[in-house]
């Protein structure tokens, strides 16, 4: 109820502005020593489904390119370049996920998994992709409630 | 049979110790009867233990088709350059049979490549040799780089050195270039923020999706790609690879990408050469 009520809000406000209010820029995460994120970056709560689907699609999360998750079963090729997704919400807090999502370097040194909410400070990006991260706040949120029903 | 009994034991005790990555053979590519190397001891700068071919990371089926040259589909491509050999063209109205004796006359060549040119002051791959003979010696146009004709040269002209073991000099006159391109190699690019080395070094063996993660060698170059139905030159797959982190790619025969191409073929001295190459 609280949710519809938020977003019926950020829907009105985004047919004024650009930025979806109440959103935290990507300049703007507050993660602490750890990496970690406590504040949600839009304030509305994820949706686990959209977060699915963010997960899966190769042009978006794309993130089984990397790392094999049972409860996609269905879905074919899984990769092996991180580690396997089960049970992974029993390992790490809503916090903790939320910063390896928005910017997995500060939680792991030098990974190769991508920083999926950051927009500047690319070496010779595509110039359609300049300034653009490669996730947007609520589809973050939205994969992070996604990770947070993967538990065993 | 005492032998085949020692060499199962052996298998599967290194069966063992391997990962849970996924299978990857590194028998030997035999092609109409030649041996041809595709694993070898990694050149001392390189951390790791061993190099390895393309090859050795595709599937069953695609490896086939790269040991009978009749089902090697590059091979199509390599006849077409054949005739290209005898055309004359240009101001002079030579063809390379002109002054050539035979495409046999390279043998050997593709395995030091690229290398320093001392008379033109300049670092030179197989396209720079061509397209100085077009330009400087036949009076004709140069090929476009990365496209149709220039590949199929470049695979008629590699396929002279096939199984010859790859030995790229990385000092003297080229020393600063392969050292730029080593640096372009770690470097982290694109939005994905990813250098060649996150993948072909630090996951070689490893599946992305549905691609199983090769060490990035170019020994097999000029490489047939299923996907695309083409030869596929080393500067056109640096760019794909670009394209892929979503960063901009280098030019096509610039600079940048002739580094890049000198220092990822040094990281398989010890290989041998392959071209043209059968990939997916
Ligand atoms: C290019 C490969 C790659 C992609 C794409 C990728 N990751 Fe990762 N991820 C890794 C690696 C490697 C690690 C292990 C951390 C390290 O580098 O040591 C990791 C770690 C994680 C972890 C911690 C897991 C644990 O059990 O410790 C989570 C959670 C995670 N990734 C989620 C995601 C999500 C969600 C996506 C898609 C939005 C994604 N990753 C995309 C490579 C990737
Ligand atoms: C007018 C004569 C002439 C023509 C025509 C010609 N070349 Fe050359 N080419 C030379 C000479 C001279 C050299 C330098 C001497 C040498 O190394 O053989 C050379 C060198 C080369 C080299 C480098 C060989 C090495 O070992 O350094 C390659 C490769 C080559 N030519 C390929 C070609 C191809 C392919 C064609 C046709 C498109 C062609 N040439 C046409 C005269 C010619
Ligand atoms: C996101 C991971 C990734 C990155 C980063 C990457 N590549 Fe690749 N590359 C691939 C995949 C996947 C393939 C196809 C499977 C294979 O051979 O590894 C490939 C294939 C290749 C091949 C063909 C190998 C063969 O034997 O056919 C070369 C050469 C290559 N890459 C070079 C590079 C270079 C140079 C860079 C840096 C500019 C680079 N790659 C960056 C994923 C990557």
């Amino acid at each position: 109820m609280k949710n519809s009520m938020l977003l019926a809000v950020c829907a009105s406000v985004a047919t004024f502005a650009t930025v979806q209010a109440g959103e935290v820029a990507p300049a703007d995460v507050a993660f602490d020593d750890y990496g970690a994120v406590e504040m949600s970056l839009t304030g509305v709560a994820g949706d686990a489904e959209n977060g699915a689907n963010v997960f899966k699609n190769r042009k978006l999360g794309n993130c089984l390119a990397c790392h094999a998750n049972s409860d996609m079963a269905s879905q074919l090729f899984h990769g092996e370049v991180g580690p396997v997704l089960d049970g992974v919400s029993d390992r790490w807090s809503a916090a903790e996920l939320r910063g390896i999502l928005s910017n997995s370097g500060n939680t792991f040194d030098g990974t190769i998994m991508p920083a999926f909410y950051v927009n500047d400070g690319y070496v010779r990006p595509l110039e359609k992709f300049e300034g653009k991260s490669i996730l947007t706040a609520q589809q973050v949120e939205d994969v992070l409630a996604y990770l947070q029903t993967l538990s065993e | 049979m005492r032998i085949i009994t020692l060499t199962a034991a052996v298998a599967a005790s290194l069966a063992l110790f391997a990962g849970a990555s996924s299978a990857q053979v590194t028998d030997p590519l035999v092609v109409d009867g030649q041996t041809i190397v595709t694993s070898a001891p990694a050149p001392d700068f390189l951390d790791i233990d061993e190099v390895l071919s393309g090859w050795n990371f595709r599937t069953a089926e695609t490896r086939a088709l790269q040991t009978d040259d009749f089902e090697n589909p590059a091979m199509i491509f390599v006849d077409q350059a054949l005739d290209d050999w005898d055309t004359a063209e240009g101001t002079a109205n030579k063809a390379c049979a002109d002054c050539h004796s035979g495409p046999e006359e390279f043998a050997g060549l593709r395995a030091e490549l690229p290398r320093w040119n001392d008379d033109q002051g300049a670092l030179f791959n197989m396209e720079a040799y061509i397209n100085f003979c077009r330009t400087e010696r036949m009076g004709a146009d140069s090929l476009k780089l990365a496209k149709p004709r220039m590949d199929a040269m470049v695979a008629l002209l590699s396929l002279q050195s096939r199984g010859d073991i790859i030995n790229v000099a990385i000092d003297g006159p080229v020393a600063d270039i392969w050292e730029r391109g080593r640096e372009l190699y770690y470097t982290r690019v694109g939005q994905l923020d990813m250098a060649c080395a996150n993948c072909h070094e630090d996951n070689y063996g490893n599946m992305i999706r549905a691609d199983h993660l090769s060490q990035g060698q170019i020994n097999g170059f000029p490489a047939y790609r299923l996907k695309n139905a083409k030869l596929n030159s080393t500067h056109g797959r640096f760019k794909g690879c670009m394209n892929n982190i979503r960063a901009t790619p280098f030019a096509v025969g610039g600079e940048e990408f002739t580094a890049l191409e000198l220092y990822v073929a040094s990281r398989g001295n010890g290989l041998a050469v392959e071209g043209p190459s059968v990939r997916n």
